[in-house]
């Protein structure tokens, strides 16, 4: 350590340069990277949302093209249930939450979200004859940990459930993270999200629904607030405040 | 390969172990030791990240004003790290959304700043540059060990290929409850560090 690099003209050029040179490194790293980046995250949402319709055995290594030719994707308004103007590609349905024009504060904030995005975008699934089977709708609730994103899947009745697919969540591994689980997933198939008075009947039933109960689906064991996070995030998506007058329209014919 | 080329690279797996003789980064090693996987890609951005520390520190070692060493390290590792997160980003985006907090938590694993500066500050760029790796091949030898354990006996899997059938896919094995939560780690790391200096005892301390 010789004296002559320590004086302050010396440090303060010396840090100058390594910061120059360390932020180009990130930069470069960043931007190159990030048409690459965009492309993955798309692609893991299209999976996402072809699995929460059936569809990925029958995409196989073709995402991308399945999607663009069976997936219809829609803004709409949640408050209206109508469909609205807007970029679905840069819709981010996080970043809108997170501002105060474009999300409310819900009255009955069951899932814990705290605000919610007054748009949102849904999925209209189409057959190979163009005919919409399956809607696929994003869903965020509390688990135990934190926020859970996923998606349910309904058939166009708007009431039996094709399936219900969480993408991006932070439960405990082997007890919340179950829901991921292929033999949980499997238990959503054909229940049926709404009783004949149209209010939202799903429930997740702790030490297992009864046989032939079309509205509720076994509890996680050892899971049982990630069970009631699911539970809670499908009742507030479903009800008023979420899809529910979507789902209306929707049922009513209103949506084209 | 010289004799010292060798022990710089291979000491710190069994000899001179970041985690269990130096008792460096054992925080991470609790986190990302749930799946080999996991532990797997941990591993290799260490060991670029120490690698490529040392070896850019190293390389300015003598124009680096001894005031601001520990920032102008800190300012390279955390460079580092980005680039590393952004190429995992681009290129495995599965494994990024999973370990995508804890490779940011390199900047603040001992083992990478510890090199540098018990190392990389005096040595050639060369050598500096091979002890990073061995580090990083250290540290992760103990992760993958880790992991092997807790991922077979928690989730009764390797790299995400059933070995064990669960009970709750209808086969025999009761998942290990323990095994699956981070803090199992430390158990197994100290029975790690008990095995070696049974094997190695020049390593016990003396009191």
């Amino acid at each position: 350590m010789s004296s002559n690099k320590e004086t302050f003209g010396k440090t303060i050029g010396f840090v100058f340069v390594v910061c120059l040179v360390c932020a180009a490194l990130v930069s470069i790293s960043a931007v190159s990277l990030k048409p690459l980046q965009t492309a993955n995250k798309l692609l893991d949402k299209q999976t996402k949302i072809l699995e929460t319709a059936g569809l990925l055995d029958a995409a196989g290594d073709d995402i991308v093209g399945t999607y663009n030719q069976r997936v219809d994707a829609k803004m709409i308004n949640l408050a209206t249930g109508k469909v609205v103007e807007g970029d679905v590609n840069t819709f981010e349905e996080r970043a809108d939450a997170r501002d105060a024009n474009k999300s409310f504060k819900p009255e009955n904030d069951i899932a814990g979200l705290n605000r919610v995005a007054k748009n949102a975008v849904v999925y209209l699934v189409k057959d190979e004859q163009g005919k919409v089977t399956t809607i696929v709708l994003p869903i965020v609730g509390s688990g135990l940990w934190n926020l859970m994103y996923g998606f349910v899947g309904l058939e166009s009745d708007m009431n039996t459930v094709k399936s219900v697919i969480y993408s991006d969540h932070s439960e405990t591994p082997g007890l919340g993270a179950e829901v991921l689980n292929p033999k949980w997933k499997a238990l959503w198939p054909g229940k049926k999200m709404f009783d004949e008075q149209n209010n939202v009947a799903i429930k997740i039933v702790k030490g297992g629904a009864k046989a032939g109960d079309v509205h509720g689906v076994d509890g996680l064991s050892g899971a049982t607030l990630t069970s009631n996070g699911v539970e809670n995030t499908l009742r507030f998506w479903l009800g008023d405040e979420g899809y529910g007058p979507f789902i209306s329209n929707y049922r009513a014919g209103g949506l084209n | 390969m010289s004799q010292d080329t060798k022990k710089v690279l291979f000491g710190p797996i069994v000899d001179n172990n970041p985690i269990a003789l130096q008792v460096l980064g054992v925080c991470s090693a609790l986190a990302v030791t749930s799946s080999l996987q996991n532990a797997f890609v941990m591993t290799i951005a260490v060991m670029l990240v120490t690698g490529f520390s040392n070896l850019f520190i190293s390389l300015i070692r003598n124009q680096i004003p001894s005031s601001v060493r520990i920032i102008v390290q800190m300012a390279i590792i955390a460079s580092l790290v980005i680039v590393v997160d952004q190429v995992l980003k681009a290129f495995s985006y599965q494994l990024s959304k999973e370990l995508s907090v804890f490779i940011g938590l390199i900047i603040t694993n001992c083992i990478v700043m510890g090199r540098a500066e018990a190392f990389a500050m005096k040595e050639k760029p060369g050598v500096s540059f091979l002890d990073g790796i061995g580090n990083g091949m250290g540290y992760g030898a103990v992760l993958i060990v880790v992991a092997f354990f807790r991922e077979l006996f928690g989730f009764g899997t390797l790299f995400g290929m059933e070995v064990f059938t669960l009970v709750q896919n209808g086969g025999w094995y009761q998942g290990n409850g323990l095994l699956v939560l981070p803090f199992s780690s430390f158990f197994i790391i100290g029975l790690i560090i008990w095995a070696i200096r049974q094997y190695k005892p020049e390593q016990v301390e003396k009191d």
